[in-house]
């Protein structure tokens, strides 16, 4: 058994140590906001924060988690600069399929937590492992900076 | 539909047959309740309920392009619809009532769910009102020209006398559907026009929205598959005695082509793939390689082709002025949605069920039912939200797949695609090679002749629409030049790649004759001597609002202002998909050849916007698409199989690749035109053009190659 803090819930469960957080959030949990993309870390549709860290799930084995904290996209709009990058998002349209997006708000949350002032090369520099088949980077790099205005 | 006059015989109906095709089973946005008797359908795409809700049924899939929003806003302005509580739902696969008007059968694709349900959907609502008008005025006693609607309710205003759709929705199903029921006057539209907010983003942006991929069926159990890697070839011997002692490994699948490793979880099956020792027989097309299969094209494109369309005579035009000739090509390319392919199945003794995100629901379901030999009213389709669609949902393989896996698994399964699967499994944008002969007399083109070879996708997928020896879409674009010339011809020749499978990918014929039509006329403008924006515009006098897009995008991009060293500007000038868009790109390169985007613009002459938000989202995220592709993709062919695996070699623009964009959307009164892969379309020329003018090098081939811009190998 492993347990896992997610969302401030704690969680029992019974996989393979080796298990990558995505699919254990997915399959055995339920919680499908987390995306599967690549499966090699290389588009970030799975990111989670491990104790506000961003982090690719989909290459972190659930053992290697302990009792750090994990917040995914169904947890992340109960943080203050969560809910503002929703907001953001929502104001500015940025997505189109959305399947990017839950990897792409935790990226941006995170980012905002460690530099609430980002300039675009901070955005570019922070957001660069997050790729959009849509093509919604401009809108992203808006939103990203209208939610850094709102106090 | 039909009317009747026992309304409420005709919901229980409707209803019935709506439950049958899996209608009622799974809703979009919010729980739909289940309608009440006395609802009110008048057609296939709009339901009220006494209590007030209306429920929109949408014909078309959402894969990001918005289409939910705009679909729902014109059936919503011709109801006079409260806009905000709607509610939505995916059509269920119904060839009958839900097939696209462009197309044919019940598709999404080819930028064309605004043209194609414009006229059907606002007379879907325009219908419906009527009916409630009168409704209301028979319950009055009122004359229904006395009447107004607004907000779902329609208005007496003599008397001030008001009653909401749901209690009229028992009368007004009791009423015959007039005919000719007249459109609104554009000039009174409250909803159309207006960047309202889309129905999908916030369950977008907290993790709610369900696409295929999520779906959850109760005892579900998860599939990692491998077919083979070589084209047509076939599994050879699987050693699984090391898979099945995996922890979470439930089961080994094996077929003629494929295996697939049934497990507790994603992680599990895939582990548990990893783990089997495979075999496979190649088959024929083992030492199929690209050079090979360029070597094909490049010999087929030598002979004439089925003329797609004349005007004059192109081969004396040619002979007639200064005469110029280039080849352009163009790469496989693989669509790599963000989504994985998937698709959940469960065969159960009563039929088949499927969780899928599809393009093609109607078409899922009947090869899903000859599939399994099942009459295909035993197979339920759940559509979902798609995590990209691009074409490669216009295919029903993956369902295929998982269906033949679900014929060995107790319960259902979930087959999910790696992401190399994904890539390696495609049907591929096909390469294509143009020819093009012109000849200038005084700074005009005299003669032009295009010919395009490549793979019909259409005669395979839609092959009713492939007649006389030409592919519609293959040459759109082409035959249809914005540009006044009098002579000109255009030839298709239709040779299908060895071994590799092809598909629509976003921007479809357009995507490959745009680039080499664009490309070429900044060839001839420099040949003519002529900025390539005065040339354009010179031979722009029958397609005015393309003239005028030209004008304007030179006007805000700054064209002819000086730029730095190895910077240039390049223009696209394209009428695609019934939009008419001029393209700047502004690009520099260092002396290593790589390329740096510095500056995008379009402006964007689509008719009536429906949405102009959504306009200026889709040509956005489409010029990203194309010039992602401009500058990275290609799908290349070694031993019969594709080379490229994930997004290590199959590369995206990523955020620090991108600058700004700005989109001017113009404001028209002429009918919608298409905008989801327009600006695919439009990028990659626009940069081309940029190139040659920063660098001086004409690049005929895509993707760019940084070797050739570096100076150090020949185009």
């Amino acid at each position: 058994m492993v347990s896992l803090n997610i969302n401030g819930q704690s969680h029992e469960i019974d996989v393979s140590p080796d298990t990558p957080l995505l699919w254990a959030l997915r399959d055995v949990l339920g919680m499908t906001g987390t995306k599967f993309g690549c499966g090699i870390a290389q588009c970030g549709a799975c990111t989670v924060h491990v104790d506000g860290q961003p982090l690719r799930s989909c290459m972190l084995a659930v053992s290697a988690i302990g009792a750090r904290k994990i917040t995914t996209i169904e947890g992340i709009g109960a943080t203050p600069v969560g809910a503002k990058v929703q907001k953001a998002w929502l104001d500015l349209e940025v997505v189109q399929c959305g399947y990017c997006q839950s990897g792409q708000i935790m990226s941006a949350a995170a980012l905002l937590v460690s530099n609430p002032n980002p300039s675009d090369a901070d955005i570019d520099a922070a957001m660069a492992g997050n790729i959009c088949r849509c093509g919604t980077y401009v809108r992203i790099r808006a939103a990203i900076k209208k939610a850094a205005n709102v106090a | 539909m039909s009317s009747t006059s026992e309304p409420s015989d005709l919901s229980r109906r409707d209803l019935l047959k709506s439950s049958a095709a899996g209608l009622l089973l799974y809703s979009f946005h919010l729980p739909v309740a289940q309608a009440a008797a006395a609802s009110f359908a008048p057609n296939a795409f709009i339901r009220i309920a006494g209590d007030g809700q209306i429920t929109l049924v949408m014909p078309q899939v959402e894969m990001g392009q918005g289409v939910y929003t705009s679909i729902a806003m014109i059936m919503a302005e011709e109801l006079d619809a409260d806009f905000p509580k709607l509610m939505l739902e995916h059509a269920p696969p119904d060839e009958a009532h839900y097939a696209n008007p462009m197309l044919g059968v019940q598709a999404t694709g080819n930028s064309n769910s605004i043209r194609a349900f414009w006229k059907p959907l606002r007379t879907a609502g325009a219908t419906t009102r009527a009916m409630l008008v009168a409704a209301a005025a028979q319950q009055w006693g009122v004359d229904p020209a006395a009447c107004s609607t607004a907000a779902s309710q329609v208005i007496h205003g003599a008397s001030g006398r008001k009653l909401g759709y749901g209690a009229l929705a028992a009368r007004a199903a009791g009423l015959k559907p007039p005919a000719n029921v007249p459109l609104k006057d554009p000039k009174k539209f409250t909803l159309i026009g207006k960047p309202l907010k889309r129905f999908d983003t916030p369950e977008k942006v907290n993790g709610k929205a369900v696409y295929g991929i999520d779906a959850m069926p109760p005892g579900v159990k998860f599939a990692a598959l491998a077919s083979c890697p070589t084209f047509g070839g076939k599994l050879g011997p699987v050693d699984d005695s090391k898979a099945k002692a995996i922890p979470g490994v439930r089961q080994v699948v094996v077929l003629d082509d494929l295996v697939a490793v049934v497990g507790d979880n994603q992680w599990a099956a895939q582990k548990g793939l990893a783990a089997l020792a495979i075999t496979w027989n190649d088959g024929a097309n083992a030492n199929v390689d690209s050079a090979l299969i360029w070597n094909d094209i490049r010999q087929a494109s030598t002979k004439k082709g089925a003329t797609a369309k004349a005007i004059g005579d192109a081969d004396k035009g040619l002979r007639d002025g200064d005469r110029l000739e280039a080849a352009y090509e163009l790469p496989f390319l693989a669509h790599a949605t963000m989504e994985p392919l998937n698709c959940t199945v469960h065969i159960t003794p009563a039929g088949c069920e499927v969780w899928i995100g599809t393009q093609i629901m109607a078409r899922v379901q009947s090869t899903v039912a000859k599939t399994l030999g099942l009459p295909p009213e035993k197979v339920t389709v759940h559509q979902h939200l798609l995590g990209g669609g691009f074409g490669r949902r216009l295919e029903p393989d993956m369902a295929v797949k998982a269906a033949r896996i679900a014929q060995h698994v107790d319960g259902p399964v979930k087959v999910v695609y790696s992401r190399e699967e994904d890539v390696q499994q495609d049907v591929y944008r096909p390469i294509y090679r143009h020819l093009f002969a012109a000849s200038l007399k005084d700074a005009k083109i005299n003669g032009w002749t295009h010919r395009i070879t490549g793979s019909s996708v259409v005669a395979r997928w839609l092959p009713a629409a492939y007649t006389h020896d030409v592919d519609f879409d293959a040459v759109d674009s082409a035959v249809d030049m914005p540009y006044g010339i009098p002579h000109f011809r255009v030839e298709y020749v239709r040779r299908e790649p060895p071994a590799v499978p092809t598909g629509f990918w976003r921007g479809v014929g357009p995507n490959s004759n745009v680039f080499a039509i664009e490309s070429f006329m900044d060839e001839l403008a420099r040949k003519a001597g002529k900025d390539p924006v005065d040339f354009r515009i010179s031979l722009l006098d029958k397609t005015p609002r393309l003239k005028s897009a030209v004008q304007l995008a030179a006007q805000k991009s700054g064209w002819g202002q000086a730029l730095p060293a190895r910077t240039g500007r390049g223009i696209c000038a394209q009428v695609a998909f019934a939009s008419f868009i001029a393209t700047v790109c502004e690009a520099e390169v260092d002396e290593n050849g790589n390329v740096k985007l510095r500056r995008v613009l379009s402006v964007v002459d689509t008719g009536i916007a429906v949405n102009p938000d959504t306009v200026i989202a889709q040509i956005q995220g489409g010029l990203i698409f194309g010039l992602t592709a401009a500058l990275h993709g290609e799908v290349t062919i070694a031993k019969g199989r594709v080379q490229q695996s994930n997004f290590n070699d199959y590369r995206m623009l990523r955020i620090n690749d991108v600058p700004n964009i700005e989109v001017h959307v113009v404001k028209s009164g002429e009918a919608p035109g298409g905008i989801g892969e327009a600006g695919a379309t439009a990028g990659p020329p626009a940069l081309g053009n940029a190139l040659y003018a920063a660098t001086g090098i004409r690049l005929r081939r895509l993707p760019i190659d940084r070797e050739v811009l570096a100076g150090r190998k020949q185009a």
